[in-house]
């Protein structure tokens, strides 16, 4: 008994870091772009395919490191050609791209790749349980814990120290002043939604060598990433992933007790959080209001 | 305030605009009187019809919500979704009455709206966005996983359309029959709509949308006018789902989907979220579209994405507005 909730408890705290990862890209996007970027999940679906097709050629840790940066390049060309050009427009208009944009990426890589999911082979070192009681605790599992806990304090890091870290936390309270005070914030931006998009390359990879791929595993986790950041609260990176890791382990309790209520349970999380607290966990008060 | 809006309706007579406008709504409904004679004859069929209706009316009642009181709500999928799967369900367990389907489908829609709407009343812009599009992901799943009652990914099927009883006869709905079912349904949710942007309450809409901040210092519960806004919008498109799931005598899962609320709104851009007719135009637009396009490619699905992308880009306005600013100009 006590095994099985561990269990489940692990699994839901893996699917956690895969919504914390895309929630925190999804955040950073909205905070400085003011954008959603509803084909953030595409983006990471295009991660894992990217990997997959990599991998035979540079290895897993190759692909690991390549895929993600394919994806930026691909992020920021799209940022430039389609999303520049509404900025300071109703959000309504981006939020509607990024849609089309969503569906058109992801017939895309139905037709590139097949409608069929296809398996993500990992090295077989990573892919054997560490010990034979805790059967769940595997060392891709932990590399993948690792990785998370890594690129999120070295994105914390950047934000907190670096020029560029600054100026966007900056931009995020006031952008007319920033520009005004002589900072190029078209490049900002650009350089800010490819970080983005990074984690969610990132997460494709990490979620590809987990869960397989599909087609429409983007617009799966993309759902739960919006209740992430709802539930930790808009303007707070922090809250984003704290509430990608409470409705993962939440979704993965319920999973093994009432199967059936798996996704439904972090809709009612929500739904919970928005009539007690509805800024969210961690959220700025008047932000959106 | 009445006096106000008399005075704003009798400002500079434009007498000639004002008759063209007239002239134009009289056409479109005698156009759509007459959708069974004409539409044959250019290679359309009566169900298309029915079907570019009943997305017009949703899209009609969204608008409500998204371009006159700017509430960007993308996932009104939802209350579509439960309009067909009350309808449908009301059918097989209660009683096989088409009108009282049709209330029930509606009811459970719009009762759904008038619950989700306090959650989300409070926030503006893509914040409003984001949290009616994890609500409408919410019913999906609902959809997907209560196998036992909705069928799950296979959908709802064992219901269909039962005739019609007027007085002691009954009337059967062929093609035809329906389309001036839904066709009647129609002209009422449109009368009803122009009414409410004709009424202060309408007023009160769009200046929630242009000045909330203002609004509230003139003492008005601006929270309690996108409730409202939201709550008529959901109990509209619930009325669409539940025709739409007579209409094939089937629903499911993808009622539900992201994909169709995005659908509603880009009707509502393309047609011009602007103007009265502008949704139901977009309407007529897109569903032809779509038509057409999955007849002729498997790969539809990229070239609705296209639209909705060159819309953004290229039609911010829609084609209504896109007109009037050329009359303007």
């Amino acid at each position: 008994m006590e095994l099985m909730l561990l269990y489940s408890v692990f699994n839901g705290f893996i699917v956690g870091t895969f919504y914390a990862l895309m929630a925190l890209g999804l955040s950073l996007i909205l905070g400085l772009n003011g954008v959603i970027n509803f084909a953030q999940g595409t983006f990471m679906a295009l991660g894992g395919y990217i990997a997959f097709t990599l991998e035979p050629y540079v290895g897993f840790w190759g692909a690991l490191i390549l895929a993600p940066l394919v994806a930026v390049v691909v992020g920021v060309v799209v940022e430039r050609v389609l999303i520049r050009p509404l900025y300071g427009r109703d959000p309504l208009f981006s939020l509607l791209l990024t849609f089309g944009l969503a569906m058109i990426v992801e017939d895309l890589v139905r037709t590139i790749w097949g409608a069929v999911g296809v398996p993500f082979s990992l090295p077989n070192y990573l892919n054997t349980p560490l010990s034979s009681s805790l059967f769940f605790l595997t060392g891709y599992r932990l590399v993948l814990i690792a990785i998370t806990v890594v690129v999120t304090g070295a994105l914390f890091a950047t934000l907190r120290y670096s020029r560029i870290g600054i100026r966007i936390r900056a931009g995020n309270a006031d952008l007319e002043t920033i520009s005004a005070l002589g900072v190029n914030i078209f490049f900002l931006r650009a350089a800010n939604f490819g970080i983005g998009i990074f984690l969610a390359g990132l997460a494709g990879i990490l979620a590809a060598g987990q869960l397989g791929l599909s087609p429409d595993i983007g617009s799966e986790l993309i759902m739960p990433s919006f209740v992430a950041i709802i539930v930790g609260g808009v303007g707070s990176l922090v809250g984003s992933v704290l509430g990608g890791l409470i409705i993962g382990i939440a979704s993965g309790v319920t999973a093994a007790f009432f199967p059936a209520a798996q996704e439904v349970v972090i809709y009612v999380i929500m739904a919970a959080v928005l009539i007690v607290r509805p800024r969210g966990l961690l959220g700025q008060e008047g932000l959106f209001e | 305030m009445s006096t106000m809006i008399r005075g704003v309706a009798a400002s500079p007579p434009r007498r000639s605009a004002i008759g063209r406008r007239e002239i134009a709504s009289g056409l479109i409904w005698l156009l759509l009187l007459l959708v069974p004679l004409w539409l044959p004859a250019i290679g359309g069929y009566t169900d298309l019809a029915t079907r570019i209706l009943i997305y017009g009316m949703a899209a009609t009642g969204l608008n409500l919500l998204l371009g006159q009181t700017g509430g960007l709500s993308f996932g009104h999928a939802a209350y579509f979704g439960l309009g067909t799967y009350g309808t449908g369900l009301f059918l097989i367990h209660v009683v096989p009455s088409l009108p009282l389907a049709i209330i029930a489908g509606t009811l459970l829609g719009g009762i759904a709206a008038v619950l989700v709407g306090p959650m989300v009343m409070k926030r503006r812009g893509i914040y409003f966005s984001m949290i009616t599009i994890a609500f409408g992901q919410m019913f999906y799943f609902v959809a997907v996983r209560w196998n036992g009652l909705t069928g799950g990914e296979d959908g709802l099927t064992g219901f269909s359309r039962v005739p019609l009883h007027i007085g002691s006869r009954s009337v059967a709905l062929g093609s035809t029959g329906y389309y001036y079912l839904v066709f009647g349904l129609f002209a009422l949710v449109m009368l009803v709509v122009w009414q409410i942007l004709r009424s202060p309450l309408g007023h009160g809409f769009v200046a929630a949308r242009e000045n909330a901040t203002r609004l509230r210092f003139l003492g008005v519960a601006v929270e309690r006018q996108i409730w409202a806004s939201f709550a008529i919008s959901g109990f509209i498109v619930g009325l669409a789902g539940s025709l739409d799931s007579l209409l094939v005598n089937f629903t499911s899962p993808a009622n539900f989907q992201w994909q169709l609320s995005g659908e509603f709104v880009v009707m509502c851009v393309l047609g011009g979220m602007r103007s009265f007719w502008g949704p139901f135009l977009g309407a007529v637009i897109f569903i032809g579209a779509q038509d057409y396009l999955s007849s002729v490619t498997q790969n539809w699905m990229s070239l609705i994405g296209l639209i909705f992308v060159l819309s953004v880009l290229f039609f911010p306005n829609g084609l209504l507005g896109f007109i009037r600013g050329r009359a303007r100009a």
